[in-house]
């Protein structure tokens, strides 16, 4: 009988598929894996061939001649050894001097669907991750409503839950790439965006139990966070389609995307969708904090400034190629996300030549109204440069700018919100993708 | 065969399944209501929000430039330097007053703040960062006083109260707009674009 536990052939089997190239993402120390690789995703299976000269009868993997890991009594699962790299990045280009009030940004490139695993989605703090007890978190409702009401979340999680698939983006996403190449990978010029299913309960529901007076236009909600972080929110919106959620992609809330409560505000900015939720208080007019005026506000011309922009309008970016990766020549698929905040997406075009040109793409089911849509675009790349983008458009007519266009009525100077432009690749005739901004 | 017929068994039935309309999910909360009571009393410490147009919500207390300068230096200067000029962590909090029609916009409670209350909600709300919601309101005023004074918005012995901070005039006033988007009229070019 074999040995149950051998780590050494383990590790060696490792090595060998390691040598193989069994990984699809790009770790850095396997750039030339990578080099030589890119058309090949998801075709893993095929991998091991490379290894081995031709002519040469094909090894029987290690794997094939030994038992596997035993499942353990219970354990939370986690990616292959192997896809380690794959991992939330803080920004390369602004780095804090202060890792509380910071981000980190999700690695599109390595996303093959359309939902975003928890362990990677995005995060945007202002300060710091909480760690609260569901057993003692309460939320309250109060302002002008008839009844103020204070609800546990096992209050909350005795109401029917509605499940609904968003993306979420953050204003920030891109803001380090507006005029001229600064950020290397998607992960960093688009990273500020993840999509998820969301569970919860309507916000307009307990608005309807507590009463709301009809006066009211303007309601705020606030975190028990470290930064008490709160926005103001119109109630046309919160009645609409915000939810109180506490759970996103199957499982609770991870402490860094609101455990155990958040608001949810579909399509817009991901500022509003306050974390660590606590509180809700209704009233007449914004209250003009903070995070609504000084920051998360957009310079326009004439030193002026737009306030309450909250949507998040159409944008698209492709994420395969992208910067850091290399090309061969003949078949490559073209893949990236398109989202819009007002709506489904309705198609989404693809140029490799600079935008002289655009050809439509096919898009990927399903197609649900503010979610990360997938496209594909087959193209045979003959060598020679290329420049690749996408452009969207929703279901509301709205064609993705370019910056040029947004270039027209804001002011590009600072830290710019609200990034929704073409986003270029520059492919070098030897297949090198980078940044093609400006 | 036998297997076609109950195929042709299940038919109708399949049929009707087809045509009655599938449950939907919730669309009300169904008689749902879990909420318990609470008096705004029982709220007093979470209600800490300003409206910042006005003031409203602005506690009891006072403080000025000269004794935020003493608790400036004790809670705040180690991460926003001397004078809040900026320090090891976070830039300057003074200046840039008139600075939005150049191409360095310099942002600082002085020159972007539209309303001088957006100080005492977020200081105390959320300052210092290593321990917020810790210092008192006569404090919070004081530091209010302090930054505003450093900005040249109020002078060094100005008492900073609910009623006086409300009625600061602040230079970025009337700096927004408010969202007017789509903002942008990109046309779906296909051939001869640039």
């Amino acid at each position: 009988m074999k040995v149950i536990e051998k780590p050494k052939d383990i590790v060696d089997s490792s090595k060998i598929e390691l040598q193989a190239g069994s990984s699809m993402t790009h770790n850095p120390k396997r750039r030339s894996f990578l080099r030589n690789s890119i058309a090949m995703a998801g075709g893993a299976g095929a991998l091991g061939v490379s290894a081995v000269a031709s002519g040469q009868v094909l090894p029987v993997p290690e794997s094939n001649k030994q038992m596997g890991r035993s499942i353990p009594p219970e354990e939370y699962g986690l990616p292959s050894k192997f896809e380690a790299q794959v991992k939330r990045r803080r920004t390369d280009i602004l780095v804090n001097r202060q890792n509380f009030s910071d981000w980190s940004m999700t690695p599109l490139q390595s996303q093959p669907g359309i939902t975003t695993p928890n362990g990677l989605f995005f995060e945007r703090h202002h300060n710091g991750v909480p760690d609260i007890n569901p057993d003692t978190h309460v939320l309250a409702l109060h302002g002008m409503v008839r009844k103020p009401l204070k609800l546990s979340m096992s209050d909350l999680m005795r109401y029917p839950s509605v499940s609904k698939f968003y993306f979420m983006e953050c204003s920030g996403n891109g803001l380090t790439d507006w005029l001229k190449p600064a950020s290397k990978t998607v992960q960093q010029t688009h990273g500020l965006l993840s999509c998820a299913q969301w569970t919860g309960v309507p916000v307009s529901w307990l608005l309807d139990e507590a009463g709301m007076l009809p006066e009211v236009k303007w309601l705020i909600a606030e975190g028990a966070d470290g930064s008490a972080h709160l926005r103001s929110i119109p109630v046309e919106k919160m009645l609409d389609d915000a939810l109180l959620v506490y759970a996103m992609n199957g499982e609770m809330l991870r402490p860094e995307n609101g455990y155990p409560l958040r608001l949810f505000i579909p399509g817009w900015e991901g500022n509003v969708s306050v974390k660590w939720l606590r509180r809700i208080k209704a009233g007449t007019e914004p209250w003009h904090v903070r995070g609504e005026t000084a920051r998360y506000t957009d310079p326009m011309p004439n030193g002026m400034w737009r306030k309450f922009s909250f949507v998040m309008e159409a944008k698209s970016v492709v994420t395969r190629p992208s910067g850091g990766m290399n090309l061969q020549r003949g078949f490559n698929e073209i893949q990236g996300f398109a989202w819009s905040g007002n709506g489904k997406i309705a198609a989404v075009d693809v140029t490799v030549d600079g935008g002289k040109t655009w050809q439509q793409a096919v898009l990927e089911d399903p197609v649900i109204d503010k979610c990360l849509t997938r496209f594909r675009f087959n193209w045979n790349w003959q060598g020679g440069p290329a420049v690749i983008a996408s452009r969207a458009v929703d279901s509301t007519g709205y064609v993705q700018p370019t910056v040029e266009d947004i270039k027209k009525s804001r002011a590009i100077v600072g830290f710019v919100q609200h990034h929704n432009g073409i986003f270029p690749w520059n492919v070098s005739a030897s297949g090198e993708v980078t940044n093609g901004i400006g | 065969m036998a297997s076609v017929k109950r195929l042709a068994a299940l038919l109708p039935l399949m049929l009707v399944s087809a045509c009655m309309t599938a449950p939907k999910g919730p669309s009300s909360a169904g008689g749902a209501a879990f909420g318990k009571t609470i008096s705004e009393q029982e709220l007093a410490a979470w209600n800490i929000d300003i409206r910042t147009q006005d003031g409203a919500g602005l506690p009891p207390g006072k403080g000025n430039a000269v004794v935020g300068k003493t608790v400036y230096e004790k809670q705040c200067l180690a991460c926003h330097g001397v004078d809040a000029k900026g320090g090891p962590v976070f830039g300057t909090m003074v200046g840039g007053i008139g600075s939005f029609t150049t191409n360095t916009r310099v942002l600082t409670p002085g020159s972007m703040y539209p309303y001088a209350p957006i100080l005492f909600d977020y200081i105390r709300r959320a300052m210092p960062m290593n321990n917020p919601q810790s210092l008192s309101n006569d404090e919070v005023y004081a530091l209010s006083a302090y930054l505003l004074n450093l900005n040249g918005l109020v002078g060094a012995t100005d008492e900073m109260n609910s009623k006086t901070l409300a009625m600061v005039q602040m230079p970025n006033r009337n700096g927004f707009i408010i969202d007017d988007r789509p903002d942008t009229k990109a046309v779906r070019c296909m051939t001869n674009c640039k």
